[in-house]
């Protein structure tokens, strides 16, 4: 039984510039746990989860992952990205390559692993995301759900130790929401750990262990969904679920 | 069936040709006089088209001389062209020996496949054909120079077509990787090389090439001991390539800032290190919005190696330049050697817009 957190987050403080983007975030991560952070707009939720994967770098504090340090060394950031998938909000797929290409890619080059026993990986989770059949079209003439959906097989392919989703519905149109969000429920089945910066309320008390609420830079509240929706503690938090569980 | 038929009768003019000179008439209808200013514009296009079109080919054709061994012998009002049988050589060949031509004809026919492996996907000997194009350049090198029992041509021989030709082309597929470079180390986030790409671009952006072709030529050579002379056609071609390297890294530069931050974050975050996503990420996307900047800088390229005749090298420009000057011809042939010169400088520039589009609508994947 390993007991140590598969993300660790201490004291973690952020700047762009003069703006304190991130203050003192602390948060611990276990294996397998799925948490969705939610808060208003520049609460700093999606810069924490850049953080996580480089793609920000922090100023001050810890962030330890796989017990791997996120340093400035090259190569800890390297291995990270290994264990660390990312799904944007604008899918940011790859335009110039097909469906199949935009999966086998990292695989290929990064895991380097030849091209067959990629392509065969790659059909595999496009089907475990429903759209085999899309694998030799381009991106361009796929819908926003698909897309996301390829998305989502592209970083599974690498076969990531964390899931890390920065809004990936929040571009769609809504009848596009459920297919993707219905992937999302089936890979928390499968026991990944995920880390959801959503809006989606509904799928957050489904599937999360943890609800996360930040409002502006900090984490103000954390809790089981039960609690967080039935009980919240913080003024912050009462006047975040008013506004969202409105409508 | 039967009312079918009845009514193709009864339309006027419709049996089958009938009817596809009814398309004709109405593209014709639609498309140049669907109202009163595009009918004013029509009747005003064909005046000028007319006025301008009926005299030039009574000057090149109808009234011009093709026989004659001076300009002289020239009686004919309009264009003399007899000097294109004696002269034609020394447009494309210069002051290459004669008996070598086929030399430089085997070049040029070399060059198809060569470039036709670069440029084409999916030629039947694709492998085969690749590695003959990289190794084209040195082919081609061996040919026009000699050596290994072929006779020894010195550069001062080059001339004419050919000259613009080896130093265009060479400066075109050395100047894409070496502007690509650039860029990118443009935009590095070491100042090193920031500063070094920066220092390069602007200094041979800012400089006309004619005082770069003059510094090579003129001013190295005072800095060179004088035992060490590099050929002159080579300095002209490496100032060729590193002007226009310059004008293309900034054109790819445009490029790179073109695609979003997020194909470099997906990259990045999948685990691909810098010269994985710009190579397999990054520059294709880059480089397929940059066509039209990069043919561009290609065509203008090609154009300016003729500036050679500054340095005393007779390109094409310069061997008309010759023509005139020459007392059997002086004063008769100058606007039919500028002619010619254009003619062959459109073919090509031309050939290449062509080849940019469709390259372009192959790589579009949105349809």
């Amino acid at each position: 039984m390993n007991d140590s957190p598969v993300i660790k987050i201490q004291s973690l403080n952020k700047w762009f510039g003069n703006f304190h983007v991130l203050k003192d975030i602390d948060l611990e991560i276990m294996k397998g746990e799925k948490i969705v952070v939610c808060g208003p707009s520049g609460s700093g939720k999606s810069t924490l989860i850049r953080c996580i994967n480089r793609l920000e770098e922090h100023q001050n504090g810890q962030i330890i992952v796989n017990e791997i340090e996120l340093t400035n060394d090259l190569k800890n950031i390297d291995d990270i990205r290994k264990e660390v998938g990312m799904v944007f909000q604008s899918f940011n797929l790859f335009p110039h390559l097909t469906v199949l290409d935009n999966c086998t890619l990292a695989l290929q080059w990064v895991r380097k692993m030849p091209k067959k026993d990629a392509e065969t990986t790659a059909m595999a989770y496009l089907e475990r995301v429903q759209i085999p059949e899309q694998a030799n079209k381009f991106p361009g003439q796929l819908s926003g759900g698909q897309q996301q959906r390829v998305a989502i097989a592209r970083s599974l392919c690498m076969k990531p130790e964390i899931m890390l989703f920065d809004e990936p519905t929040s571009a769609l149109d809504p009848e596009m929401i459920k297919e993707v969000l219905d992937v999302m429920v089936n890979l928390a089945e499968t026991g990944m750990t995920m880390l959801v910066v959503t809006h989606e309320m509904g799928f957050a008390s489904r599937v999360a262990d943890r609800i996360i609420f930040m409002d502006e830079g900090e984490i103000i509240e954390q809790n089981s969904p039960k609690e967080f929706f039935e009980n919240p503690q913080n003024e912050r938090t009462k006047l975040f679920l008013s506004q969202i569980l409105a409508h | 069936m039967k009312m079918a038929e009845e009514k193709k009768q009864n339309i006027p003019g419709a049996n089958s040709s009938g009817i596809k000179n009814l398309r004709f008439t109405s593209w014709i209808k639609q498309n140049f006089f669907s109202n009163v200013l595009n009918s004013t514009l029509t009747v005003l296009a064909v005046c000028l088209l007319y006025s301008a079109l009926i005299p030039f080919l009574d000057w090149a054709f109808f009234n011009a001389d093709f026989t004659g061994a001076t300009g002289k012998e020239c009686t004919a009002s309009g264009a003399c062209w007899a000097w294109l049988d004696q002269r034609i050589n020394q447009f494309l060949y210069g002051f290459y020996p004669s008996e070598e031509y086929w030399r430089v004809n085997l070049t040029i026919i070399l060059l198809v496949p060569a470039l036709g492996y670069v440029l084409f996907d999916g030629l039947p000997f694709n492998k085969i054909g690749k590695w003959f194009s990289l190794f084209y350049p040195f082919l081609a090198a061996f040919l026009l120079l000699g050596g290994f029992g072929l006779e020894g041509v010195t550069t001062d021989k080059f001339g004419g077509f050919m000259l613009n030709l080896v130093a265009g082309l060479s400066g075109i597929f050395l100047s894409l990787p070496l502007g690509i470079l650039l860029a990118l180390g443009r935009r590095s986030k070491l100042p090193l090389v920031r500063w070094m790409s920066i220092g390069f671009i602007e200094v041979f952006r800012g400089v006309p090439l004619i005082t770069l072709l003059f510094v090579a030529v003129i001013i190295l050579q005072l800095f060179l001991p004088p035992e060490v002379t590099i050929d002159k056609l080579f300095r002209v071609m490496i100032m060729i390539t590193l002007f226009a390297s310059a004008y293309m890294a900034e054109v790819v530069r445009g490029g790179l800032q073109a695609i979003p931050q997020g194909q470099y974050e997906a990259a990045e975050a999948m685990g691909l290190k810098y010269w994985q996503s710009i190579r397999l990420i990054i520059l294709p996307q880059a480089l397929k919005v940059s066509i039209p900047g990069i043919v561009n800088t290609f065509i203008g390229l090609f154009k300016d190696t003729t500036l050679v005749i500054i340095i005393g090298l007779f390109d094409i420009l310069g061997q008309a330049r010759l023509l005139q000057s020459n007392p059997d011809w002086i004063g008769r042939v100058a606007y039919e050697t500028f002619f010619l010169v254009a003619l062959l400088f459109f073919v090509i520039c031309f050939s290449m817009s062509r080849y940019s589009i469709r390259l372009e609508k192959r790589l579009n994947t949105d349809q």
